[in-house]
């Protein structure tokens, strides 16, 4: 089985000529021994790569997620991949590594953050990372979030409750979506749909609407409130509402949720022949 | 089209960004200076320069304008020499990340030792990563300071066309084009040019090499300088081809050298930019006229949602 820094050089090299590459293999050399040589070669990533967007193909993926389970490339561009392949080849392991990496945050770039974050379920000795994890999962740049929080094991494995929570409530006030999280369902908890009752309440005594996905997080762990919340949404509720309102009640066990969704005979059918699940709802948004 | 290469935007409202994306500017250039008043450690410095790099380029990108800066150590701090030396170790971290268009703004202010021997250092920064240089002019004693740097830029062996001169004035516009080296003029009201005596400068001295910027900052400074500029110049029968210029292509091809910002940044940007840091110019996707409107609040609509 390849290592991801394998599979990262056997994509790069499809992508990248040969003068490039040459210049990565010298760069990672002169890195291993040299923090200043690693801090130069990260940042000239970007003249010496480009950034095209990194083609990964089915049987890449197979081979990605066999390396690193849940590690997803969708929307990775060369420099990223270069990046991070730089720093597994020639970053160290452990506290030296960590080290390194805090230090190239202080004066990244935003692309270089980006690539940095999305690097995190690869790094080595994931537990030294979770600060520079939190510090992304707090930030108000949306692209920089959604780095930690999209497509990336990391947040799944790593976070606390805590952590997890605030990640996902985060997310709705920086207007990413909740789909492309991963462990959403499994990471669900009591508290976490507390805080986001709490949000939509706070958010509708304002007038504002809030995202259809957010009932995700909340359905298996409805009470009898948050079942008004969604009978609610069923009668008064858009399209995206209504689908978003009879998901959540298909996910919850109370008897009143399913009575709820069976006064939609078109939506409990939608949902027990799955064609409406909660990915194709976030996509529709 | 226009491009601003002087802007403060750390400094700067959002409602700038917006008044200076509805008047057509595309793309704009944030020097490395001080802040108003001097810092005092490394690592508020370190948090600058990650500032200009990251979160203003994110900022700027949310209006479709493409944010480029430069990275230096300014002559007023360049005064605490604790501070400099300390600066000067960590520049090379940022001088060659993505968008940086030279090292800059660098030279005179009380024309000090210190000052002297750190604008030498940074030359020679800009020298072995072969970037351009901007070079802030002093606000007192001026012709001599422009002169004196224009001296220590020769002496280091620098051609002048890999340096912008800033912040000119009819005083010393003349000797900065004689010695080859771009002439940058900040409009800025009550203090380095107003957009009139501009207009005159260029119908004295032709569009060659001449750069009009706004040095907007957080004193009472004009983002729309540029545009507006143009616009008088318009008025006032210059031909299109110079007020391209002055106001878009001079900059580019100055800062262009640094193989850091090209047209295609923003008429062509590559994908990955497109989903995450740029959002696109509605005036380049035809989505509006350039308009010129005053920035700022009122209180004639009282809803605020």
């Amino acid at each position: 089985m390849a290592r991801p820094a394998a599979l990262l050089w056997e994509w790069l090299c499809r992508q990248v000529d040969p003068a490039a590459r040459d210049w990565l293999t010298e760069t990672a050399t002169a890195a291993k021994g040299s923090d200043a040589a690693l801090f130069k070669g990260v940042s000239l990533v970007h003249r010496r790569i480009g950034k095209a967007d990194l083609s990964v193909g089915p049987e890449d993926r197979a081979a990605a997620e066999a390396a690193r389970p849940g590690w997803d490339q969708t929307g990775w561009s060369t420099d990223q991949a270069a990046r991070i392949w730089l720093l597994l080849e020639a970053g160290g392991i452990g506290e030296a590594f960590a080290v390194r990496l805090k230090t190239l945050f202080s004066s990244a770039d935003v692309a270089e953050t980006i690539a940095f974050l999305r690097g995190l379920p690869l790094f080595p000795g994931p537990e030294r990372h979770l600060f520079l994890a939190r510090e992304g999962a707090r930030s108000n740049m949306r692209p920089v979030f959604e780095a930690v929080a999209h497509r990336s094991p990391y947040p799944r494995e790593m976070f606390d409750e805590n952590a997890w929570n605030h990640m996902v409530l985060k997310a709705l006030f920086v207007g990413a979506a909740l789909w492309p999280i991963q462990g959403l369902d499994e990471r669900a908890n009591p508290e976490l749909a507390r805080i986001l009752r709490d949000y939509a309440h706070e958010r509708w005594a304002a007038g504002r609407p809030v995202t259809p996905e957010l009932w995700r997080c909340v359905g298996r762990f409805a009470d009898e409130e948050a079942l008004g919340d969604l009978e609610r949404l069923m009668q008064e509720g858009d399209e995206r509402e209504r689908e978003g309102a009879a998901l959540a009640l298909a996910d919850c066990p109370l008897p009143r949720a399913q009575a709820l969704l069976a006064a939609a005979p078109e939506l409990q059918a939608a949902v027990s022949r799955g064609d409406l699940t909660w990915t194709g709802l976030g996509r529709t948004l | 089209m226009f491009i601003d290469p002087h802007t403060h935007m750390i400094s700067r409202t959002t409602d700038d960004y917006q008044a200076m994306a509805n008047a057509g500017v595309v793309a704009l250039i944030e020097p490395s200076f001080w802040i108003g008043q001097p810092r005092t450690y490394v690592g508020t410095y370190i948090d600058y320069l990650s500032s200009i790099v990251g979160f203003e380029r994110f900022r700027a990108g949310q209006f479709g304008i493409r944010h480029y800066c430069t990275i230096g150590l300014n002559s007023k701090e360049a005064n605490n020499e604790e501070l400099a030396e300390k600066v000067m170790e960590i520049l090379p971290r940022f001088a060659l990340k993505e968008g940086v268009v030279a090292i800059g703004e660098i030279g005179y202010d009380e024309q000090t030792a210190l000052e002297d021997r750190y604008f030498r250092g940074q030359i020679e920064l800009a020298k072995e990563l072969g970037l351009p240089i901007m070079v802030h002019t002093p606000h007192r004693d001026k012709k001599r300071g422009t002169q004196r740097s224009m001296d220590v830029l020769e002496e280091h062996g620098v051609a002048p066309s890999m340096v912008v001169i800033d912040h000119n004035n009819e005083e010393t516009v003349n000797e900065v084009l004689d010695r080859g080296y771009w002439a940058a003029f900040s409009i800025y009201p009550g203090t380095k040019m107003g957009n009139e005596r501009m207009s005159e400068i260029v119908r004295a001295y032709g569009a060659e090499r001449i750069i009009v910027d706004s040095a907007c900052d957080w004193g009472i400074s004009e983002p729309l300088a540029v545009p507006k500029t143009a616009a008088l110049m318009r008025e006032r029968g210059h031909p299109e081809e110079h007020i391209r210029k002055v106001t878009y292509a001079n900059a580019l091809a100055a800062y262009g050298q640094s193989g850091q910002m090209k047209e295609s940044d923003w008429l062509e940007p590559a994908a990955i930019d497109q989903r995450t840091l740029y959002a696109g110019n509605s005036i380049l996707r035809g989505g509006q006229e350039p308009r010129i409107e005053t920035p700022g609040r009122d209180m004639s609509d009282l809803t605020i949602k």
